[in-house]
């Protein structure tokens, strides 16, 4: 007769192992779920206080296509954003279009040419640029840049697109290397060598096979750059100039989206028009940025498809 | 009959060739010739320094990091450390990689990408180079109605042709296949040995291989690497069944170690 096998249940225990993973796993659910809990809170808050303007004083004409914001003026408030749309548009323009030569010049150095210590230096400065308040970037544009302009261009206020776009392209700059860099450096080495055991020179194999294989990462960084920008407030209501005009040069002065509600809504009675206009402004910004986030994230998901 | 055979041209020198990774050694004492248009077999076991014998004929050595060499290699007579354009140099030198590595390019591009680089611009002659190419690495049939889809996505053995195709694009003078069929089916790779023999009249050919019957299908002449030492080479047949000048080739090429 076979001998009686060992009581194999005897192992079968919930032991400390056990409820440690089921805590845990509950613990991070929380976290994860509570990302989603606060976004759509804070959407529903903005939605809420803005909402009764949308069907009350809220023109789409008005809104979108005058310039002439002017809450406090009685008996006749006018909202029209168009002049700080404009303002946050040509600003961020002017900061892309000053930040992504940079910052691919940067990265493409950081990734592709710089080695050892150099490199990790490199990123580190990056990283710290990055680091810097963005109440710190509004100093520099309101104590260098604006005597600065001054003195270059001969034009009686520095405090201008010009100013603004260029410290929120210094402020973009970092960001957009620092997730270029990741870009690049998640093509395959093989790739590389492959390119460059054919003859091909560290500049054609960045050109024709890295850049292209990393095009997708690329684009996220610049839009996530762009949604760095669009989102800034302090440094941008520093270096603006501050002054409700729709902007014909890079010399004048221009009023952002997050500048005016930065500035105005501490002013303004709670539920008044004017408080619910300065909310549909903020549904305005979340509509545009949790767009530009979206898109970036795309683009980094078209990558990893391959 | 010894007598009256012309010298055949030496395409690759090495005298006294070793090769160390941060100063550790991996390959020494290595001292052979490899001639023109001949298919030249380089056999060892895992480790014994074939990859790194490669790298050096066309200065990889100079994108490893820790890598150096000592010794002399010349091809044509010119040492390769002489070269003041590396870029020159490996472009007459075409590689094929164990692992394949189809860049994230079109198939078509991929092709292209050598003879673009060479300045060669008219569609008519990308294309002719393309197809000729493709055909040779016995690819063009499964993707003639592909060629714009991406080279990264075929499958591993496809990509390992393609490679080929690409290495076949640069018209080498000197092509390095570094065990091109561990990725390939066995069909496959007969087809792709029938290509390089083809491809002996054009050009010359190291192949490193794990697989002692390869080299001695295709191999004129068969070097052979022990853990880093270079021991002998000689005529293949010779490893096989001729004198050998140590007993270790003969207990490898038979199986009996290694």
């Amino acid at each position: 007769m076979a001998p009686t096998p060992p009581d194999d249940h005897a192992s079968d225990r919930r032991n400390l192992d056990w409820y440690v993973d089921r805590g845990m796993r509950w613990i991070v659910t929380v976290g994860g779920v509570s990302a989603i809990v606060f976004i759509i809170g804070i959407f529903a808050f903005v939605t809420r206080e803005g909402f009764p303007f949308l069907f009350d004083g809220f023109e789409a004409g008005e809104f979108f296509g005058s310039p002439a914001w002017r809450p406090t003026s009685e008996p006749n408030p006018t909202y029209g954003a168009l002049a700080l749309i404009a303002g946050t548009a040509s600003v961020t323009g002017l900061a892309v279009l000053s930040a992504v030569p940079f910052s691919l010049g940067a990265a493409i150095y950081i990734a592709e040419f710089a080695t050892g210590r150099t490199r990790e230096v490199l990123k580190v400065l990056v990283e710290l640029l990055a680091a810097i308040p963005s109440v710190v970037w509004g100093f520099i544009g309101l104590s260098m840049m604006n005597p600065l302009i001054i003195a270059i261009f001969d034009v009686p206020v520095g405090l201008n697109v010009l100013n603004a776009g260029l410290i929120l392209g210094l402020m973009a700059a970092p960001i957009m290397t620092t997730i270029a860099e990741d870009a690049l450096k998640a093509v395959p080495d093989a790739y590389r060598e492959a390119g460059e055991a054919m003859g091909a020179t560290r500049w054609q194999v960045t050109m024709r096979v890295v850049l292209p294989a990393a095009k997708n990462g690329l684009m996220a960084a610049v839009l996530l750059g762009v949604g760095r920008g669009f989102g800034e407030t302090m440094a941008v209501l520093m270096a603006s100039g501050h002054s409700i005009n729709l902007p014909t040069s890079p010399f004048d002065s221009v009023r952002a989206l997050t500048a005016t509600i930065a500035a105005e809504l501490g002013e303004t009675a709670v539920g008044s028009e004017h408080y619910q206009a300065l909310f549909t402004l903020g549904m305005l910004l979340f509509a545009v940025t949790f767009s530009i986030n979206l898109a970036a994230d795309l683009f980094v998901r078209g990558v990893r498809r391959g | 009959m010894v007598d009256a055979a012309p010298q055949p041209k030496v395409k690759v020198s090495v005298k006294d060739l070793a090769i160390q990774y941060g100063g550790k050694a991996a390959l020494s004492g290595v001292n052979l010739e490899i001639r023109e248009h001949e298919i030249f077999g380089i056999i060892g076991p895992a480790g014994s320094g074939k990859t790194s014998f490669l790298r050096v004929l066309n200065r990889m050595d100079e994108m490893t990091t820790g890598m150096t060499f000592t010794g002399t290699v010349a091809i044509d007579g010119r040492d390769v450390r002489a070269w003041r354009n590396l870029y020159a140099l490996r472009s007459r030198i075409g590689v094929v990689f164990p692992l394949p590595v189809g860049l994230p390019l079109s198939i078509y591009d991929n092709v292209a990408l050598s003879p673009r680089l060479r300045g060669i611009r008219s569609a008519s002659d990308l294309d002719e180079i393309v197809e000729r190419c493709l055909r040779r690495a016995a690819l063009w049939d499964e993707v003639k109605d592909r060629l714009q889809s991406l080279g990264s996505l075929l499958s591993g053995g496809q990509q390992q042709r393609l490679t080929i195709a690409r290495a076949l694009s640069q018209e080498p003078e000197l092509l390095l296949l570094d065990e091109f069929s561990i990725a390939v089916d066995p069909v496959t790779t007969m087809k792709i040995e029938d290509v390089l023999k083809e491809l002996r009249s054009e050009m010359t050919i190291v192949l490193v291989t794990n697989l002692v019957q390869q080299a001695r299908r295709l191999a004129d002449r068969t070097a052979f690497f022990l853990s880093g030492a270079f021991v002998e080479v000689g005529k293949t047949e010779d490893l096989f069944t001729g004198p050998v000048t140590d007993p270790r080739t003969r207990e490898y090429v038979e199986g009996r170690f290694g």
